[in-house]
């Protein structure tokens, strides 16, 4: 087979380009790990700064506050659990890294869903490079990721925010595109300069469809928990992999239990705000 | 002078659109110009509105009408032609100049509505002072006062997914009013409204407009709306305006086969007025005659009445022959004292031709038309009433007929039922 193809050493390139990127981007990927690390550890500390319980009344309250009673109690619940497994410090690390993860995944992906939504060339690169992010095994550029930032918490959170990226950008300008033509036509004819039409009626009319893509995106982000622990990132992802490397099937269990807790937890609690943008209410209020 | 004006603007969608154009220019027929792959959806429209005029664009779905209008605000380019409002060019100007203009001289009202589903009524309504810049207080009190006079007070703090479909039109309407432009244009604005909603709508159009003064662009697909709000009616036909006129001048006076075969079912009978029908009186005696020739003229003309009128064409009363023939054997030398007391009541000339049926089938006399000094203007007789109906389907009889046989394809309707 060698014999009629030459073999294309892709491979060789896309680790040069690694080797170049780390020898010359050095002080950019320590400003960048630098700013990320402490920024998940100043949000740790905010969240272990309560003690385990009244943290978990308060995330109850606001559960309460923004969804019902049934979210309330399960809150309620499923962090009494995690403390009683004494997973709370980990779940907390993990909580970090997942916010911090999905602020800048939602800040990266929706101006690019917005351009990609606006302009047909963007669109088509952008395309491509995100089938290229959802379908590329995690592990993969895990690996580049230590190289630039070496380990801890920084690839951890790297490699999150790449993998959470498509389905922010995909549903942000999937629900621009799919605002009404005749919405931006009553804009236009009202004189209303382009970037206010984006921002008073692109952007409200596709907020659903942003904020699916926003609950999406925090969803991959905990998926990718396990997967960061694997880089040293801790929390409840080192938990599981202690599990699995000490076939240890009690504490592999519990790590997953609270990672699922944490999951359903920010789920609900996002599909709540989602309900509570303007154009969810409008469309509720339809009989 | 016009407050709109439009010269041979035309557009034509599609790549080879610079090619055809110059085709057209050249004298190519719109089949050469489909073959070219380019649509022509609007050629050579040239038309002029008056300010304080509801110009009424009509023509089937396909016929360019709403590819016009959108051309008017500059929301589509022309491919060729100018679009004057106020004597500015809307090709020429900036983007900022014509945002400008939409802000301040034309607003627009959208047959789906198109009302943002994520603001109140009250928001809606005060969308284009909102982006003028006019500070909160003071738009939302015109839009309130707006949404009063179109029959919504109360309803300023919905949404507009929770009003039907006649009341967020109503919204639309109140959106562009209160956007204080002069023009409006009004793109199938009734037309996705069931039809009682749709006369009421008209209804609180014509008045609006009265009151305002507006000057109003409507497009329409359905001629009876077209007739019974426009001033002037322009009959779109695959991209050309075929006749632009009144809505008289349209059933009395069709352009062509197919203006003719489309008025055909109109109800003529409401836009028809007593003076489009009426005719020179001819039994009318002075008042200042004697019986004698009263009854003189009478035989003339072999009727049993006429109509009496004073000085000034004034009509005075009649008098009926059984009267003036005792009067004449009992030698009376005036009239006075001979009028028949019964009712004349004249009608006025613009009163629609479907209410004078009654008043035709049971009086003797035609029926008087004056103006509002009492001065006859002409009179209806039963005959030229039925006639004046039967008018333009004779018309186009002799069309089908002339056509030797087979009608022309041109004068089969397209798609009446939408």
């Amino acid at each position: 087979m060698s014999d009629v193809l030459p073999r294309v050493p892709v491979g060789e390139w896309f680790d040069s380009l690694v080797t170049w990127c780390t020898d010359n981007l050095g002080w950019l990927f320590d400003g960048i790990g630098s700013v990320i690390e402490s920024t998940v550890e100043g949000l740790t500390d905010v969240l272990t700064f309560l003690p385990p319980l009244a943290l978990t009344v308060v995330l109850a309250v606001l559960a309460l506050f923004l969804r019902g009673w049934k979210l309330g109690l399960f809150t309620l619940l499923g962090f009494g659990l995690i403390e009683s497994m004494e997973l709370w410090e980990p779940a907390m690390d993990s909580l970090a890294l997942v916010i911090v993860s999905a602020v800048v995944s939602v800040a990266i992906s929706i101006p690019v869903g917005i351009a990609a939504a606006r302009n047909e060339a963007v669109s088509r690169v952008v395309r491509p490079v995100l089938d290229l992010m959802q379908t590329m095994p995690a592990f993969v550029y895990l690996i580049p990721a230590i190289f630039f930032f070496s380990i801890g918490v920084v690839p951890g959170v790297v490699a999150t925010v790449i993998f959470s990226l498509p389905p922010g950008v995909r549903l942000t300008e999937l629900g621009i595109r799919g605002v009404d033509p005749e919405m931006v036509e009553a804009g236009e004819a009202f004189g209303t300069p382009p970037n206010r039409i984006l921002t008073r009626i692109q952007i409200p009319l596709a907020m659903p469809s942003i904020m699916a893509g926003v609950n999406q995106l925090i969803m991959l982000s905990l998926s990718m928990v396990v997967i960061a622990g694997m880089v040293g990132a801790g929390g409840l992802g080192g938990e599981v992999l202690e599990g699995i490397n000490r076939v240890d099937v009690a504490k592999g269990f519990e790590g997953g239990l609270a990672v699922v807790v944490l999951a359903i937890f920010l789920d609900r609690i996002t599909g709540a705000l989602g309900d509570r943008t303007q154009m969810s209410r409008a469309t509720a209020g339809k009989s | 002078m016009s407050i709109l004006r439009a010269e041979s603007v035309t557009k034509l969608f599609g790549r080879k659109a610079a090619e055809a154009q110059r085709r057209l220019g050249a004298g190519a027929d719109l089949e050469e110009v489909r073959a070219l792959g380019v649509m022509p959806a609007v050629v050579d429209a040239t038309f002029e509105v008056e300010q304080g005029e509801i110009f009424v664009v009509m023509g089937l779905s396909g016929s360019g009408k709403s590819t016009l209008i959108r051309m008017l605000n500059g929301l589509l380019e022309a491919t060729s032609g100018t679009v004057l409002i106020d004597g500015q060019d809307v090709a020429k100007l900036s983007p900022k100049a014509l945002r400008a203009l939409r802000q301040n001289k034309v607003s627009m009202v959208f047959q789906h509505f198109a009302l943002f589903p994520h603001r109140s009524v009250l928001a809606n309504a005060a969308y284009g002072l909102e982006v003028r810049g006019v500070p909160k207080e003071e738009r939302e009190g015109k839009a309130r006062e707006f949404l009063r006079l179109v029959g919504l007070e109360g309803w300023e703090d919905r949404l507009p997914g929770q009003l039907s479909g006649g009341m967020q039109q109503r919204v639309g309407l109140a959106r562009a009013l209160a956007a204080g432009t002069d023009i409006i244009l009004m793109d199938e604005a009734f037309s996705a409204l069931d039809p009682l909603i749709r006369r009421e709508v008209q209804d609180l159009l014509l008045d609006l407009q009265g009151r305002f003064g507006k000057t109003i662009v409507f497009i329409t697909h359905d001629l009876n709306e077209a007739m019974r709000i426009g001033d002037r009616i322009a009959v779109m036909r695959e991209g050309r305006i075929v006749q632009i006129g009144t809505a008289e001048e349209i059933l009395t006076d069709p352009a062509n086969d197919y203006v003719a075969q489309f008025v055909a079912d109109v109800d003529r009978t409401r836009v028809l007025t007593a003076r489009s029908v009426m005719e020179k009186p001819l039994v009318t005696v002075p008042a200042n005659t004697g019986p004698r020739t009263a009854l003189r003229t009478m035989r003339e003309h072999q009727t049993s009445a006429a109509f009496v009128v004073g000085r000034d064409r004034r009509l005075v009363g009649k008098v009926t022959a059984e009267v003036i023939a005792d009067a004449v054997a009992d030698g009376v030398q005036t009239l006075d004292g001979l009028l028949d007391p019964g009712d004349l009541d004249p009608v006025a000339a613009d009163t629609p031709v479907a209410e004078l049926f009654a008043r035709c089938a049971e009086s003797d006399l035609p029926v008087p038309v004056a103006d509002a000094d009492g001065t006859l203007l002409g009179v209806i007789p039963r005959v030229t009433l039925l006639a004046a109906l039967g008018a333009i389907n004779t018309h186009v009889d002799e069309v089908l007929d002339e056509g030797a046989g087979a009608p022309e394809p041109a004068l089969v309707k397209e798609g009446t039922g939408e």
